[in-house]
């Protein structure tokens, strides 16, 4: 789960990092009127879920109330990246002389927390780390110990930072550190933290992201969440509680088991054909499950072939072939052509009791997929 | 021989008592695993799918002298029953519990390594030794026993390329699914050791999938270390970036890291043949067999 910017920095702020003064506004109007509030130079800055937000024009400074109305009105309801902009934060603009980072994400390969800071903050942090990855200073932590304070500093002198400023920023580095741990982070960035000339540290912008399944024991961050979809698909698939991704082909698939529909993806781009979705509607596959899966890809208007995959392993072949016919039995004609193929657990019990005058059956997935392709492309 | 589990390997099922627990307790006791208990704090002294549950794993270990657990508690108390289980002298503990925090995961594997336990999981459909024991959610029925080692990161894709050998008559040694989640117990790397140091296991298919590195340190382990053949498939070729692909550990960060090229690359200049479609695997397998 995503936190905007803005919740973010309430987070933040209330562990005691310090953040530049700033307003949330829906409109213009309140737009202008923060402004006017905190005093210029402020930032207005899109609160969508994704990043890159200042190339793609949803951040702009702006040095008076003309500067800062033109911004709001053009932002405010932008289509950013397919997400609808509907509300802005407006902050203090820093007067910075530095731009650092700061994160603390999980190491994969060393199952361990890991704090980050580099000296480079202020652009994309993942090109940093491609280009010139010895600009990242990195200290792994032990998670049953927390960050040792003397990681943190270590982590600011190896980035090169040194001064008076160093011990704030160590102190900023183990705060946001205990701030992943108490609010079970994947990831907590602050990018960037900008110096000012006084010597003092802002977060100008923030980053944090929530372990979805911590969620059970973090209510108030839960209740933060605001779900944001690029199209009504992914927002069905959402209330559905399926594990779906829209992709731009015209095949769609359904299958049981993250990897096995992933695989089943990559065969019909094997066999020359363009998946339409990723859809694991996991274990079960009781009748309702299967009749929203088809309810989902059948709502795609890209969707020219549909291909149900199922290894039935604790899931029952014959099961599923009832809640595919369940499904199926509100058409007397199918709005485009299904292919389903049933292994494992019952397969041989549920092929002969799908209503086949309504789907194509194939027993191998060689044979599905390529079945599935050539009813995308008209063959069949 | 085999890996892991076998005949002999005296199982206890930590959650028995719970809806999933006892209809997989059942099923492996079916397939013919030795299950001797059940752990589950407040119920001991009841019996559950005919075998005697402890209120603690200690008891239940020292009572019953377990090899093995199997995991089935639900996430928000799993990472404790994982502790619990590690505090104890078992070789193996499987769990199958999906949707463990990931910050607890960090802790029990930090735990794990301080002990001479094999952890296999959270998030995965167990481990298997066709004809001997199953430990977890596997469908024994497509398994057969024969030359095969297989470690994969997906359930469903393990049966599936399960299936694909064992339409050839090509049987398996023990599979194990290692689960799809970013921190678990057993790697690519352990269980290929495992593999590597069987003498019955001829051959090994390795299902990966995007996300992580675990595959690029297995195909340097390969190449390294290992004389048994390897095969392997890798999933979600087409998946693009910054979208989690239903596992949590399915995902090909922004930065171009994690993906199936970089697996397949990797495992191709290791000298390990990757297959297209799952029946290719199976082609492989066959050809060195």
């Amino acid at each position: 789960m995503k936190l905007h910017e803005y919740q973010a920095k309430a987070v933040f702020s209330d562990a005691g990092i310090p953040t530049p003064d700033s307003r949330l506004a829906t409109t213009v109007d309140e737009a202008v009127a923060a402004g006017n509030d905190i005093g210029y130079p402020v930032v207005v800055k899109a609160q969508v879920h994704v990043g890159g937000r200042g190339k793609a024009g949803g951040i702009e400074v702006t040095t008076d109330e003309a500067e800062l109305h033109e911004a709001a009105d053009s932002i405010l309801g932008m289509d950013l990246k397919g997400y609808h902009v509907d509300r802005v934060l407006v902050e203090a603009a820093v007067d910075f002389v530095d731009e650092l980072y700061l994160g603390v994400t999980m190491d994969r390969n060393e199952g361990d927390p890991v704090a980050m800071v580099s000296s480079e903050g202020g652009v994309d942090i993942e090109t940093v780390a491609e280009e010139t990855p010895a600009a990242i200073a990195r200290e792994g932590v032990d998670p049953a110990f927390g960050i040792h304070p003397y990681q943190a500093r270590k982590a600011v002198y190896d980035a090169g930072i040194g001064g008076d400023v160093a011990r704030d920023v160590s102190s900023v580095l183990a705060t946001l550190y205990d701030l992943w741990v108490d609010s079970d982070a994947s990831e907590a960035e602050i990018n960037p933290l900008m110096l000012t000339e006084e010597g003092d540290v802002a977060a100008a912008d923030a980053v944090m992201n929530i372990d979805d399944d911590a969620l059970f024991r973090q209510p108030d961050l839960a209740e933060m969440e605001e779900a944001s979809y690029t199209d009504d698909l992914e927002r069905k698939a959402g209330e559905y509680g399926f594990d779906y991704v829209r992709l731009s082909g015209n095949v769609g698939i359904i299958g049981n088991g993250a990897g096995l529909v992933m695989a089943t993806l990559d065969l019909v781009d094997h066999y020359g054909g363009a998946p339409a979705n990723f859809l694991d509607i996991g274990g079960g596959a009781k009748a309702e499950r299967v009749a929203n899966a088809l309810d989902m890809v059948f709502a795609d208007e890209n969707v020219d072939s549909v291909l149900f995959n199922i290894f039935g392993g604790i899931t029952r072949g014959d099961e599923v072939a009832r809640g595919i016919n369940e499904a199926l039995s509100q058409f007397d004609e199918l709005p485009i052509p299904v292919v389903v193929r049933l292994a494992g657990t019952n397969a041989d019990e549920g092929m002969e009791l799908l209503t086949t005058e309504l789907v194509h059956v194939e027993r191998t997935l060689e044979n599905a997929v390529q079945r599935a392709v050539d009813n995308a492309e008209g063959k069949a | 021989m085999s890996v892991l589990v076998d005949a002999d390997t005296r199982v206890i099922v930590q959650g028995i008592t719970g809806g999933e627990g006892t209809f997989h307790a059942k099923g492996m006791i079916e397939y013919g695993t030795n299950v001797v208990a059940g752990a589950v704090p407040g119920n001991g002294g009841q019996e559950v799918a005919g075998v005697p549950v402890y209120d603690t794993v200690h008891e239940a270990v020292r009572r019953e002298d377990a090899d093995a657990s199997v995991v089935f508690v639900p996430p928000a108390l799993a990472a404790d029953a994982l502790f619990e289980a590690l505090d104890t002298s078992l070789d193996l503990v499987v769990a199958v519990t999906e949707g463990i925090p990931t910050q607890d995961m960090a802790k029990v594997t930090r735990r794990l390594s301080e002990t001479e336990t094999h952890l296999v999981g959270p998030n995965c459909p167990g481990v298997i030794t066709p004809d001997e024991a199953k430990l977890g959610i596997l469908p024994g029925d497509i398994f057969s026993s024969g030359p095969v080692g297989l470690v994969s990161r997906s359930g469903t894709l393990t049966y599936q390329v399960v299936d694909n050998l064992s339409n050839r008559g090509v049987g398996q040694t023990t599979a194990i699914g290692i689960g799809g989640d970013p921190i678990i117990g057993t790697s690519f790397i352990d269980a290929l050791e495992l593999f590597e140091a069987d003498e019955e296991t001829e051959a090994v298919a390795m299902c990966g999938e995007i996300g992580g590195e675990d595959e690029e340190q297995a195909a340097k382990y390969i190449a390294s270390e290992m004389d048994t053949p390897v095969a392997a498939f890798i999933a979600g070729r087409t998946a693009p970036p910054g979208k989690r692909m239903g596992h949590a550990g399915a995902i090909v960060s922004g930065s171009g890291t994690g993906t199936a090229k970089s697996k397949i690359d990797a495992l191709n200049n290791a000298g390990v043949p990757v297959g297209d479609t799952p029946e290719e695997i199976a082609d492989h397998i066959e050809d060195v067999l």
